[in-house]
């Protein structure tokens, strides 16, 4: 065990209760780590893919999740062991960087580490085999960079887009209206992006959901939908050209943050108070009407009395609106927000073309829709669908196609998918790694093995022979020469839907080339930290 | 080497075929649970709930069985959530969407022991769930144009509605109340604005429907009894000691005779707020909140009506009814609305008083008083109701009728069944099991009824193979039955929802193919 000495040569031990923690090192730690990432890879396995599988999740709560996206289902499994929740770690920035290819990266991860585990059975050093795959993922991204395409899009020209979308969504549960799908997430994206800079910020795209209804209502709404309804029942449901006043102050008397006290000690000074009280609602509201709104939003609650102040001078209101959707109604009525009723001018009125109010089934649901805004730059998707997990999971699916979509516009470059980047990638690897000298060509073949388990898991999923499906794709990627200048054949992947060819050119399946790059760079750096671990402390269990 | 837990303790995992077995039994216990109480001949459920009291529920609706249910097994939960849903959307037919699931899944379940994978399933479950849809667009009945014949229809929906429920034995008075109430909302969905009173005592025949407005309070003493041609001030305001709101105010005296000056100030502050509710020449104010025995006896004095603490929908329902605003401020009576009616008396049903606004100005709002044996009887009652409302109020909408009795399911499983005939490939199979799905049904309608289901089923398919049959089963002859002579209606929309619903559950189960269930939280105990 760990026995030190200290500067007087006396022995003492450095981990307490030695015998109380487990410990592991070296090849046996090693081992242990790659088995639990390869574990961890393996649930995700199935999933991959058109024809992958869903994972059932169920809380410490009860409420059950059903989803196929691969961060959502690391996020919610209560993973324990440290190098499990690394690779919980690799797919959730995945998920934070690209939004898509989270399930992959895992899965790529996972057999990354156990052609590692080979290699390290045959005495090579972990940290040889972390360079060695460095090298190969630096030649695989310059690869994927060489084969990658570039489409020309614009406003009325969203096809290309919308296959990428198309493809992302096909692996959800909502493939049924994946078009549909596709089309709202491109023009949602088109509609807040800012094409000079090339960025999209996805905060102004509000997704939202309201159980019943089927899939196919789901449209995209150019305003927002607050689930609020207007503050006293009886104004009008319905308000043409809005000017809306955007309020964070509460329609009470001011409370000074200050400490004070009002002493009342005569009757006069109470009938003072009284009508200063009665005169302070009275003020605010007039105040609204004075500069023109029509609509009064507001983050906090009213009095009973300016309740009816505002019904009565016919200002309808809403009360208790978030601040982030405050923000977004802000941004589309191009309104500002404002902290005092002193503060509050003309100028910074928001405009809404309709605004309404629309209830929903049974129930007294209700939500109130803004929308032809002034400034039409945040939009809401508003899902419906039979039930509550399928709200849930349309959402992710959205916001996945929501970041492809983003991606693209960032950097128009894209792959084709159905594993045939990754067969490409595996097919120049292999090629390059001749070249190395030394021990790290063994790593690089290594890594060249592992890029095809991404394809292979695509034709296990699909019902197909994997073995004899990969070597049949791959030898027609390097067979068929094409008009293009390369000497390969890059388009060609595996055929999941069984349409019967397998150039994913005429399928239309395509994935963003910076969502791939980042896959093999994420998995790579992620292998390599796992690699260079050989020591293993675990705390005693209390 | 061992492989490494990654989970944690109590966490599991189930996969592969496990994981679709568990939530199949899951999915298919919860179908059978609730499978006895379709039909008009199904049975009901007791409800016992574990909370304080014990306290007992007597039903036959799904949503409401569903919703008490505690449930383990992730899958179940994925159809008590449809269930509810279904509910809250078109508000009935959470039986047959849950049965239908259920039957789904069971047939989909042998499709996979034969070895066909799940994702070929769901592919000829969308294909069937397309073409049924299909099939019944193309014999929907609309009768929007012709208002008699559309009232007809309602009553027709409304009497299916009510015969699988409590009510079936005077479904013909309740259905004619339901429609009467649905059509005063004028094609609004808002439901709020039908109040259903519920007083033991007499039988369910004595329920009747009031188009104006009851109120369940009791008028202040010394105060009229009956008002006629009333003026009324409906408010939300505190007719309490009204509070100083400004922040901080605080009252700090001195002295005895300062505390009687500001008393009496505070009393004088009453005095005028009253007054200037009475400037609004009114006779009748309703308020939200509660009213103090001082202003009570202003108004008692002014000879006005003063009813307090009506709860906020009874408000708002006054104040549709009436044509009133709900006022919480009084500085200008010449600008509030005041509401009116003909006239305002109490009102005995029972044993207890109520206030009666009859002859009220919009005549959207109307009450129904349900009268039964007893709470249970009652709480069904209304729930019954409720169903039958919902149907109504949405079919006032979507004016899609079909017929019922099983009729949509034949006419849907014939369409599929060809569709099976001409589709090539593994998914036919799938399709063909969707069909088998959709007779289940009326199988279970009729097995509940004791009929003998195997053959009235077979006569109905043969039926059906004519064109334009109408036919389906006939629960109280006990035999096939042309459903446009027996007047057996169901709106589209419902129809349409539970076949969506179902498919879209049965797809979302049918996809996992592993279940990781998280380790419980862990609650302290309290002792």
């Amino acid at each position: 065990m760990a026995l030190a000495f200290d500067e007087y040569g006396r022995p003492f031990i450095i981990i307490k209760e030695q015998e109380q923690k487990t410990r592991l090192r070296g090849l046996d730690a090693q081992k242990a780590n790659i088995s639990a990432g390869r574990s961890v890879a393996r649930i995700l396995r199935t999933s991959l893919g058109p024809k992958g599988m869903d994972k059932m999740l169920s809380s410490p709560d009860g409420d059950v999740t059903i989803t196929n996206d691969g961060a959502t289902i690391l996020e919610q499994m209560d993973v324990d062991n440290q190098i499990a929740k690394l690779m919980v770690e690799l797919s959730r920035s995945q998920d934070y960087e690209i939004g898509d290819g989270t399930t992959g990266v895992v899965v790529m991860a996972g057999s990354l580490l156990e052609q590692a585990e080979k290699l390290l059975e045959r005495g090579i050093h972990p940290i040889r085999i972390a360079e060695g795959y460095e090298l190969a993922s630096r030649i695989a991204v310059e690869h994927l960079e060489r084969i990658a395409h570039k489409f020309e899009f614009g406003e009325n020209n969203i096809e290309s887009l919308v296959q990428t979308c198309m493809t992302t969504l096909s692996s959800k549960i909502v493939n049924r209206c994946k078009r549909q799908l596709a089309e709202i997430s491109v023009k949602a994206v088109l509609a807040v992006a800012d094409l000079e800079r090339k960025d999209v910020n996805l905060d102004l795209i509000k997704v939202d959901g309201k159980v019943g209804g089927k899939l196919e209502d789901t449209e995209l709404i150019y305003g927002i939908v607050v689930d609020k309804d207007m503050s006293h029942p009886q104004m009008p449901k319905q308000i043409q050209d809005a000017n809306i006043a955007i309020l964070t102050c509460p329609f009470e008397p001011p409370k000074p943050k200050t400490k004070h006290k009002v002493d009342i000690d005569t009757v006069e000074k109470f009938e003072a108070l009284r009508r200063q009280e009665h005169q302070y609602f009275d003020d605010m509201v007039q105040q609204c009407k004075d500069v023109g709104a029509t609509l009064v939003i507001c983050q906090w609650g009213f009095d009973d009395e300016a309740n009816h102040l505002l019904m009565h001078r016919n200002l309808p209101a809403v009360r208790w609106v978030g601040g982030v959707e405050l923000e977004l109604i802000a941004i589309a009525t191009g309104g500002r927000i404002v902290p005092r009723f002193q503060e509050l001018t003309a100028e910074k009125l928001g405009k809404a073309g309709l605004v309404r109010e629309k209830s929903f089934g049974t129930t007294k649901d209700r939500m109130l829709y803004i929308e032809h805004c002034a400034n039409s730059r945040a939009v809401t998707v508003f899902i419906r669908g039979g039930n509550k997990m399928m709200i849930e999971e349309t959402k992710r699916s959205i916001h996945d196609a929501l970041c492809v979509a983003r991606n693209l516009i960032r950097n128009n470059s894209i792959v084709y998918g159905g594993g045939s980047a990754e067969i490409a990638c595996s097919i120049a690897v292999e090629a390059a790694a001749d070249r190395y000298p030394g021990v790290e060509q063994y790593a690089i073949r290594a890594f060249a093995d592992a890029l095809d388990a991404i394809p292979m898991a695509l034709a296990e999923n699909s019902g197909l022979q994997p073995i004899e499906t990969l070597s049949a794709v791959k030898s027609q990627q390097i067979k068929i020469p094409t008009r293009v200048m390369q000497e390969n054949n890059p388009h060609c992947g595996i055929d999941c839907n069984d349409v019967g060819t397998t150039d994913m050119r005429e399928q239309n399946v395509f994935e963003t080339l910076i969502g791939k790059q980042q896959q093999v760079l994420l998995a790579t750096q992620v292998v390599k930290m796992i690699l260079k671990i050989d020591d293993v402390i675990s705390a005693a269990e209390f | 080497m061992a492989i490494e837990r990654i989970l944690k303790d109590d966490a599991s995992e189930e996969k592969g075929e496990r994981a679709r077995m568990a939530s199949f039994v899951g999915a298919m216990a919860i179908a059978d649970l609730v499978k006895t109480t379709l039909g008009p001949k199904g049975m009901d459920k007791i409800l016992q709930s574990t909370g304080r009291g014990q306290s007992v529920t007597v039903t036959n609706d799904g949503a409401t069985i569903l919703k008490s249910l505690h449930i383990d097994n992730p899958a179940a939960k994925v159809l008590v959530d449809i269930s509810k849903v279904q509910d809250d959307e078109v508000g009935d037919g959470t039986t047959s969407v849950v049965v239908l699931a259920g039957e789904l899944l069971r047939e989909a379940e042998k499709l996979v022991a034969s070895k066909i994978h799940p994702m070929t399933i769901i592919e000829g479950f969308r294909m069937a769930a397309k073409c049924a849809r299909e099939a019944l667009l193309k014999r929907v009945v609309d009768n929007k144009t012709n208002e008699e014949k559309f009232k007809m229809d309602l009553m027709k929906i409304a009497k299916t509605t009510l015969s699988s429920k409590i009510l079936s034995q005077d479904k013909e008075h309740f259905a004619k109340l339901a429609v009467d109430a649905v059509l005063r909302l004028k094609g609004s969905t808002n439901l709020e604005s039908i109040q259903i009173i519920k007083k033991p005592g007499g039988s369910l025949k004595d329920s009747f429907l009031d188009e104006g407005f009851i109120l369940d309070k009791k008028i202040g003493i010394g105060q009229p009894k009956r008002i006629e041609n009333a003026n009324i001030l409906v408010a939300n305001t505190a007719m309490d000691t009204d509070k100083v709101k400004i922040y901080g105010a605080r009252v700090r005296v001195d002295s005895m005779a300062k505390v009687a000056d500001i008393e009496a100030a505070e009393k004088q502050k009453m005095r005028e707020k009253v007054d200037k509710i009475l400037a609004h020449g009114i006779n009748c104010f309703v308020n939200r909140q509660l009213i103090y025995n001082f202003p009570e006896e202003l108004f008692a004095n002014a000879g006005v009506l003063a009813i307090e603490h009506a709860d906020f929908d009874g408000i708002e329902r006054l104040a549709l009814v009436t044509g009133g605003e709900i006022a919480s401020t009084f500085d200008n009576p010449e600008s509030v609305k005041l509401g009116h009616c003909k006239l305002i008396e109490e009102i005995m049903i029972g044993e207890d008083k109520l206030i009666k606004f009859s002859g009220v100005e919009m005549g959207q709002a109307c009450t129904v008083v349900l009268r039964g044996a007893s709470h249970h009887v009652l709480d069904e009652a209304e729930r019954s109701l409720h169903d039958a409302l919902c149907v109504l109020s949405q079919t006032v909408n979507d004016s899609r009728v079909l017929f019922g009795g099983g009729w949509p399911e034949m006419v849907m499983a014939k369409a599929v069944d060809e569709l099976a005939r001409t589709t090539p490939g593994k998914r036919s199979h799938a399709i063909e099991a969707f069909s088998k799905a959709l007779v289940a049904i009326p199988t279970t309608i009729a097995d509940n009824a004791g009929l003998d289901s195997a053959e009235l089923v077979a006569r109905l398919r043969a039926e059906h193979n004519k064109e334009e049959s109408n036919a389906g089963i006939d629960v109280i002859s006990g035999s096939v039955g042309d459903m446009s002579e027996l007047g057996i209606s169901e709106a589209f929309k419902v129809k349409q929802a539970v076949l969506l619903s179902a498919t879209e559950a049965a797809e979302m189960i049918l996809r996992v193919d592993e279940i990781i269930t998280c380790a419980p939280r862990r609650r302290e105990d309290r002792m």
